[in-house]
């Protein structure tokens, strides 16, 4: 074994793990400061569950060094989980007890005692918007209620480091934006978090570091600023009636491609009023009438698109949200 | 914390957890306390004439009854692990066991909470069941200690069941075969000498009643309460509860822990 720096947060070098002749993660190195944000970002089959198990001691590393929280997963794993927080993707809550009969139960589980169980176990009812469904039992709670209730119970013992396994997969987008705002307020508190995602914005949103994976390997890392600064800057696409304005518009518009097939005209522009105005007014002056136009700013599937030559969803662009939505 | 107090404290915790979920989930819970006693209304009512008749000079219907009492609390007994069964395999497909095992507690506490929970959901439907019965006229001529002892052995009993019953629960790949697999116990039961004798049965079946688990336990239990001869019984009945007991929890705990390996997903 490596040896790996002892500090706080989140440190792995050189991770293996294969199923059968499937490998899952192929000497994957990751790190994470106290109080970051690392975001696991890759399609499914990218190997972020695995890592997820791998770093919450539930399933073993073929081969490489892993130290969370300053603990190693091999030699101390109980010193790991009990600085951790889980929350996987599929719901860990205990279905046949109320909401806070389940923090309740993780309060004892973590011995915190009685009285500071009790009030630990209010506190996260209050903080999470539950105090109202305390006392229901968890066939009456909505998705994101059970999700925000899985997230306390991970919080119970107040943890240095937390996972968090897709943690707003199959979320309205409401209660993904209370989830995103709960996740960035854990930070602040010094709470080291590895989300794992298939949301770019979600990534963009959340995270100080972003790991892109795919199929087990780390294809591209850094800040998502340095991430999206490696990509092309963004784009407006015109789409035209006929072949003729295209024509037209492509001649105009120097250092443009036409697609004649579609119909469709991609020019580099960033995006802001002002420059769309100007190209406009430029295309009216010219008597070329546009139907319609998009504009696209450069985002994460672009450096998908640029490391790995596919969309992260494999679908095209304009759907990966909805597509995403529709994942669970 | 010790070893041992760690595994108290959380054991003590699943426990409470295991309770609950028998007062939340009322249908199983009525379900495996109402069946024994249905079948014992049935056997005493429906079957009991006839049967209770060949029981000799001082058969009968209540004599019959007497005698089927012990079957009786088999029944429940089979019928608890059933539940126990369902439990654990609700425990093991969810999501909820994935963070039990992220968590710094004992790791046995989870199924020690399932058994010491269904241990006492045991107890309490024998308890019931021996009310019905002595509403129904069951004539015991036991004493406080040949009562204990009855008790003790029917505890005995469960506590290798409820093993065998978890581990059946642990092996199973989804909630509905974890409530199935439990049945062969209860064809178990009417393969022994719970409800008939087992000298009226065919030779072949007749060979394998007497060897087999619950005839030692039925004819113990009865002979402790009714006075009837135990002969070697008790010893036989007791072996075999250390004996399922200790494979069953083996396999138990081996199948809790090989899961964590696999699973690639």
């Amino acid at each position: 074994m490596t040896n790996l720096p002892a500090a706080t947060g989140i440190a792995t070098r050189n991770v293996r793990k294969s199923f059968a002749d499937h490998v899952a993660l192929d000497n994957v190195s990751l790190a994470a400061d106290e109080g970051t944000i690392l975001a696991l970002l890759g399609p499914n089959g990218a190997g972020k569950t695995t890592m997820v198990r791998i770093l919450s001691t539930l399933i073993p590393a073929d081969s490489g060094s892993i130290r969370v929280a300053g603990h190693d997963v091999v030699t101390d794993a109980d010193g790991v989980r009990a600085v951790i927080g889980v929350t996987g993707q599929f719901s860990a809550v205990d279905n046949l007890l109320t909401g806070a009969e389940n923090l309740q139960l993780m309060a004892d589980l973590r011995h915190l005692g009685r009285r500071a169980g009790r009030r630990r176990v209010t506190e996260l009812l209050d903080q999470f918007d539950l105090a109202d469904a305390a006392h229901k039992l968890l066939s009456t709670y909505s998705g994101g209620m059970r999700r925000r209730l899985d997230l306390a119970m991970t919080l119970v013992n107040q943890p240095a480091v937390i996972f968090l396994d897709e943690p707003t997969a199959g979320l309205d987008p409401r209660s993904r934006r209370t989830m995103w705002q709960i996740i960035r307020e854990l930070t602040s508190a010094g709470v080291t978090i590895l989300l794992t995602t298939q949301y770019l914005d979600e990534a963009d949103q959340l995270a100080d570091r972003i790991v892109v994976l795919d199929h087990g390997r780390i294809v591209a890392e850094g800040t998502p600023a340095e991430l999206k600064g490696r990509v092309p800057g963004g784009h407006v696409r015109l789409y035209f009636a006929d072949v003729h304005d295209l024509r037209s518009a492509a001649g105009l518009l120097s250092a443009a491609a036409p697609d004649e097939d579609q119909l469709v005209l991609q020019v580099p522009a960033y995006g802001t009023v002002d420059s769309v105005r100007d190209l406009l007014n430029k295309l009216h002056e010219a008597r070329i009438s546009v139907e319609r136009l998009s504009i696209h700013t450069p985002d994460l599937d672009d450096v998908f698109l640029a490391v790995t030559g596919s969309h992260v969803s494999g679908q095209p662009h304009q759907d990966r949200t909805l597509q995403g939505a529709q994942q669970r | 914390m010790t070893t041992l107090a760690l595994t108290v404290s959380d054991s003590r915790t699943m426990l409470r957890r295991s309770l609950k979920h028998q007062l939340r989930y009322p249908s199983m819970t009525v379900m495996l306390v109402g069946l024994p006693i249905v079948l014992l209304l049935l056997f005493v009512y429906v079957f009991g004439g006839q049967l209770g008749a060949s029981l000799g000079a001082h058969g009968g219907r209540g004599a019959y009854l007497d005698y089927v009492v012990p079957g009786v609390l088999l029944i429940a007994v089979a019928s608890v692990v059933q539940g126990t069964s369902i439990m654990v395999a609700m425990d093991m497909t969810g999501g909820i066991i994935d963070r039990f095992r992220t968590m710094a507690i004992a790791r046995a506490s989870v199924l020690i909470g399932h058994v010491l929970g269904s241990l006492i959901q045991t107890l309490a439907a024998v308890a019931i069941l021996i009310g019905v019965a002595f509403g129904l006229g069951f004539h015991a001529s036991a004493g406080p200690l040949a009562w204990l002892a009855a008790i003790g052995i029917l505890a005995l009993f469960a506590v290798a069941l409820i093993w065998l019953a978890v581990a059946l629960g642990l092996a199973a790949k989804s909630v509905e075969t974890a409530s199935n697999t439990p049945m062969v116990l209860l064809l178990l039961l009417f393969l022994s000498s719970g409800f008939v004798a087992t000298a009226t049965m065919p030779t072949g079946l007749r060979q394998f009643a007497e060897y087999q688990p619950f005839t030692a336990v039925a004819d113990s239990v009865r002979g402790l309460l009714t006075g009837a001869t135990i002969g070697d019984h008790a010893i036989i009945a007791i072996a075999w509860s250390i004996g399922i007991s200790v494979v069953a929890y083996l396999w138990a705990i081996r199948l809790y822990n090989r899961r964590r390996a696999a699973e690639p997903r």
